[in-house]
């Protein structure tokens, strides 16, 4: 799949690199007890720590660091035996103490590898530098006063898993894939809510252009997106805008930028304007975290089926297509009801592709209609599998099916229920359809002549004119072959 | 002089100290001779060792994930020089 | 009667000889009556008087029943501000008490007030403090000399018999140099021992919680006191605390003493080198055997810790930006000129000078030259005395170069001034615990001190040789 970009002059390709910040899922935060809570009053969930008073020590979460050997051995990447804590000091209103504490030099998690799957089957592998926890800053609000920032400290010391990729990626749909693709990861692994209006996942892109084959361009920096769809925009528009500038004889400045969604743009960030001297150093209120064998070992036990393994189940077992498997694995609530579906019976499995269809078509239009989350359904797994099961066994047809899951979504009733009760199964006694055959055929005695005459079209009229009769229950097949029978 | 009054200024911004222009020049010579002095480290053959960063005999002690859901606001904003409507005030910035 | 020592006022008080309104009332009145030594930054007899009538009405079973401390302005106190000297932090009230200040506490003991100290507790001699100079209380008449520092208030409030115990904390020296200028004991611990858990940092690798008394017995009854684990404190040790008093012992025979070439200086004045000769002759009278020792890199320890500590200083410090606590400028109207002004005003000029080589020192393209070169000293200034405890039980060393100076003196000059340090310094690089007692006079007859170092815990055996010292001085 070619992703260049046409200048005016030449094509362009487009270097991405993803800093993913994502919240550890835990209960409290990364160096104190207090509570992790989204959305709480201003300043309620900060302890004497998190407003960095005099004196105040910080005690590392152990939960938190098996969040983060849990992502990274999801990520299938090295986990370090001995990393460091360090701080990296800057000035900012919503930072307490004046300093981040973020590990820089020794991460806990170092280099490893996700896949990302494309529509025409193919996929490609992007590389995972590190992954090193860090704490949160709080949050400024800008618009509350009109000569007042407020600061309100409920995030600050939040854990942080900081997911940076090497520039593997070529445009703004890779670079979406691979955050959806992350996401996944982190919310079957259950380490981040992955919600990401919330915040709970937020992104530094960092973008660069060059001809194909050419050196690496000046990369800019578009610091904290929170929306898939934001990422895409500003992706696009910065590669525009760096292709225009270079086009037009100029040069990039590294620079750090903000995207506006209103206006679809990128800026340089204003008081980013001077130069950041970090400062790292080991912090020394903390030692460095020594991971041993066992411990590793135990949350090894604790990894579930991952997003690719699922995929890979379902293309061994149940023969579907790569990106069918894709489809349904990136989220895992949908694949958790796809494997339910199958779960309530054998014969099923041997059917995955109609169960794949009639989630993907089906289900997600009325839960898309209704703005329903999947694991919410009205259909439950077990209720779309007793429909499924119908068909296949011939007991109603595939029309009939979608009327009665318009009456399970409605009423949240099993098939079996509604089909007894509205008389809606398929009728494949012989002999009952033959007197259907029989009346229409003596009805329409005309068209029967034309049809021995030659005119074998008229089949699908006679087919029509008895499933009427029949309310469509007539089984097709068995309808079809009486048909020819008595018309030959 | 090593320190030179830019180096002084550029780093007493990077500390969020302001240095006032009558203070530059005696700050600057002070930074030089303490700089100067300290490079006497330069002596050391520090080859091949280690930095030594803590002398705790200690290991890094784990906490239970246990959430504190008291607030405390109220003793966390008791020393504010300004606190608005239960959030810390500072004057207005631009991003 | 007298009453300076703790061991005595316990056992008056136990045994009801004396109740503690009494007791403190004693002490009450030399703070009163010495309020132009500056030891204290807070001092309020009603709040004294609370703290009396909450022991006097509890049951428990305390083991500094009313006795009347002194608490460096270091350490968090929830009901009395602290300033750790500075101005940024004027009229703070924290809403917590620091650990090893509660632990003093829960045992009974009265806190008379903060003593003043050096501003974050960078100096020593008490002269950086926003709150004026503390005077040394053995001053001859007619001069004023410094008492040390940084934990100058402290050592002078135990000097004067304004209080019976303080706390300290010392870094490089602050708490063994003042106690040798004001002529009492003092005792910095293995890094580790005491929580740091609300004391304000200075340094934080370095920075440890210490105490100052009249005699080794009351030094080892607060010590005791002041030790052991705090899981709030990542780099508290988790050990048994031996009851350091019961196990005093001053039968030094069969130990062997270590005594570092790389301490004869030059320029140092011959009455140091003097008492130095005669606490060796002391211990060797008693059965201890005398072992030359070198410590190569001792001369390196100093600008290590000049870069290692303003380094650790200048990142925690950055905390104190107007906008949480303490003070904040009025003047500015963007956030970073509010930050610069606070910080400028707030901040006097040691801390600054501080703060500014701390940070040039982290900063880009000087991390590996300045701050990663002095942590690989500091390696091998720790190394020199693991291989010394291989041949030696403890070191003796004079606890400073010089005996208290003149208020005034070294202040246009920080080096000078960084150079009171040079005996202490490098067993705070190594974390190893020193106690300084009083030994000997100068020749104009100021109290001068003997610095004993040992192995980490091993804070017993410099009590104990510290004891043998006590009584058998010069």
């Amino acid at each position: 799949m070619s992703s260049l970009i046409q200048g005016k002059f030449s094509k362009w390709e487009t270097v991405i690199g993803l800093e993913i910040h994502a919240q550890i899922k835990s209960n409290s935060k990364l160096f104190s007890s207090s509570s992790t809570k989204f959305g709480s009053s201003p300043n309620s969930q900060v302890s004497l720590f998190d407003a960095a008073m005099p004196g105040m020590l910080p005690v590392i979460n152990e939960f938190c660091i098996k969040q983060a050997v849990k992502t990274g051995l999801g990520l299938k990447a090295k986990i370090n035996r001995y990393s460091v804590f360090d701080r990296k000091n800057y000035f900012y209103a919503d930072l307490p103490q004046g300093y981040q504490i973020s590990q820089y030099k020794h991460p806990i998690i170092g280099e490893g590898a996700v896949t990302i799957d494309f529509k025409d089957g193919s996929s490609k592998d992007i590389r995972i530098v590190r992954l090193h926890l860090e704490q949160d800053a709080g949050k400024s609000l800008h618009d509350q006063n009109p000569s007042k920032t407020y600061v309100d400290l409920n995030r600050s010391g939040v854990a942080l898993m900081e997911i940076v990729s090497e520039p593997d990626l070529n445009s703004s749909h890779e670079a979406s894939l691979y955050i959806t693709k992350i996401r996944s990861i982190l919310m079957y692994l259950d380490t981040c809510d992955g919600n990401m209006q919330e915040g709970s996942l937020r992104t530094d892109v960092n973008i660069s252009v060059r001809k194909p084959g050419e050196e690496l361009g000046t990369r800019c920096e578009i610091k904290n997106l929170n929306s898939i769809k934001f990422i895409k925009q500003a992706i696009e528009y910065e590669a525009m805008r760096q292709i225009k500038i270079i086009e037009e004889g100029g040069i990039i400045e590294q620079n750090t930028l903000l995207f506006n969604p209103q206006l679809g743009k990128t800026k340089p960030m204003r008081s980013k304007e001077e130069a950041h001297d970090y400062r790292y150093f080991p912090d020394p209120d903390l030692l460095p975290l020594k991971l041993e064998d066992d411990f590793i070992e135990i949350i090894k036990k604790d990894i579930p089926e991952l997003p690719d393994e699922r995929k890979k189940r379902y293309i061994n077992e149940y023969k579907l297509s790569n990106y069918d498997s894709s489809v349904l694995t990136i989220e895992k609530s949908i694949s958790d009801y796809f494997d339910k579906v199958l779960g309530c019976h054998q014969d099923l499995k041997k059917s995955a592709k109609l169960v794949v269809n009639w989630i993907t078509s089906e289900l997600f239009a009325i839960l898309k209609k209704n703005e329903v989350e999947i694991h919410n359904s009205p259909i439950t797994p077990y209720n779309l599998g007793q429909l499924v099961k119908l068909i296949i066994s011939n007991k109603i047809s595939g029309k009939i099916a979608k009327d009665v899951f318009e009456d399970m979504y409605k009423n949240s009733l099993s098939p079996e229920e509604i089909v007894n009760s509205r008389g809606l199964a398929q009728v494949t006694n012989v002999k009952e359809i033959e007197l259907i055959i029989d009346q229409i055929l003596k009805l329409n005695y005309d068209k029967v002549n034309d049809y021995k005459a030659g005119k074998t079209k008229l089949l699908g009229f006679f087919v029509g004119q008895a499933m009427q009769i029949s309310k469509g229950k007539a089984n097709p097949k068995i309808l079809n072959d009486i048909l020819i029978k008595k018309l030959s | 002089m090593k320190i030179d009054k830019n180096t002084t200024l550029k780093i007493a911004k990077l500390c969020r100290i302001k240095v006032r222009d009558e203070e530059i020049e005696e700050l600057s010579s002070q930074l030089s001779s303490i700089l100067d002095w300290v490079e006497k480290l330069n002596e050391v053959n520090t080859d091949n060792i280690e930095p030594l960063n803590n002398v705790s005999i200690a290991t890094l002690p784990l906490r239970k994930d246990k959430e504190n859901l008291q607030d405390q606001s109220k003793e966390v904003l008791s020393n504010a020089p300004e606190k608005l409507e239960n959030y810390f005030a500072v004057p207005k910035v631009v991003e | 009667m007298e009453f300076n020592t703790i061991t005595e006022s316990l056992e008056k008080i136990n045994s009801n000889k004396i109740s503690i309104v009494e007791l403190n009332d004693i002490f009450i009145n030399r703070i009163k009556k010495n309020k132009n030594l500056n030891a204290f930054i807070y001092f309020d007899e009603e709040n004294i008087s609370q703290q009396i009538k909450k022991i006097q009405s509890s049951k428990k079973n305390f083991k500094l029943k009313g006795i009347p401390l002194a608490i460096k302005d270091l350490f968090c106190t929830k009901n009395m501000p602290t300033t750790a000297g500075s101005k940024i932090l004027q009229n703070f009230q924290p809403s917590y008490e620091s650990h090893v200040s509660q632990k003093l506490l829960d045992q009974g003991s009265i806190f008379l007030g903060k003593a003043n100290c050096d501003e974050f507790a960078m100096g020593s001699a008490t002269n950086t403090s926003y709150y004026g100079n503390t005077i040394n209380p053995i001053s001859p008449r007619g001069s004023q000399l410094v008492p040390g520092g940084s934990s100058g208030g402290s050592a002078a409030a135990v000097a004067a018999n304004l209080c019976l115990g303080a706390t300290g904390t010392d870094t490089g020296g602050s708490i063994r140099q003042p106690a040798s200028f004001c002529g009492v004991v003092g005792i910095k611990p293995t890094y580790g021992l005491c929580s740091r858990w609300g004391i304000i940092a200075f340094a934080s690798s370095l920075d440890q919680a210490g105490v100052f008394a009249n005699n080794i017995a009351d030094t080892a009854i607060l010590l005791r006191e002041i030790a052991g684990h705090d899981n709030k404190d990542s780099t508290s040790a988790n050990r048994e605390i031996p009851n350091y008093f019961e196990n005093l012992n001053q039968d030094m025979s069969g130990k062997v003493v270590g005594v570092p070439k790389e301490y004869i200086l030059p320029d140092i004045p011959e009455d140091i080198s003097k008492i130095w000769e005669q606490a060796i002759k002391s211990l060797e009278r008693g059965g201890v055997k005398v072992k030359n020792i070198s410590l190569p890199h001792t001369k390196y320890a100093l600008p290590a810790y000049y870069i290692i500590a303003p380094a650790e200083a200048s990142s925690n410090l950055a905390r104190y930006d107007g906008v949480r606590y303490g003070f904040r400028s009025e003047e500015g109207t963007s956030l970073d000129e509010m930050y610069e002004l606070t910080r400028s005003e707030g901040f006097g000029k040691e801390v600054k000078r501080r703060v500014l080589i701390g940070t040039y020192v982290l900063s880009a393209g000087y991390y590996e030259a300045y701050y990663m070169k002095a942590q690989k000293v500091r390696r091998l200034i720790s190394n020199d005395f693991n291989e010394a405890f291989n041949e030696c039980d403890f070191i003796l060393t004079p606890t400073a170069p010089s005996p208290a100076f003149p208020i005034g003196e070294k202040e246009d000059d920080p080096i000078k001034m960084y150079l009171n340090d040079i005996f202490t310094v490098p067993a705070s690089l190594a974390g190893i615990p020193g106690i300084s007692i009083p030994f000997g006079k100068s020749q104009n007859g100021l109290p001068l001190g003997i610095q004993l170092l040992s192995k980490h815990f091993d804070e017993q055996l410099v009590l104990n040789a510290g004891l043998y010292l006590e009584k058998n001085n010069v």
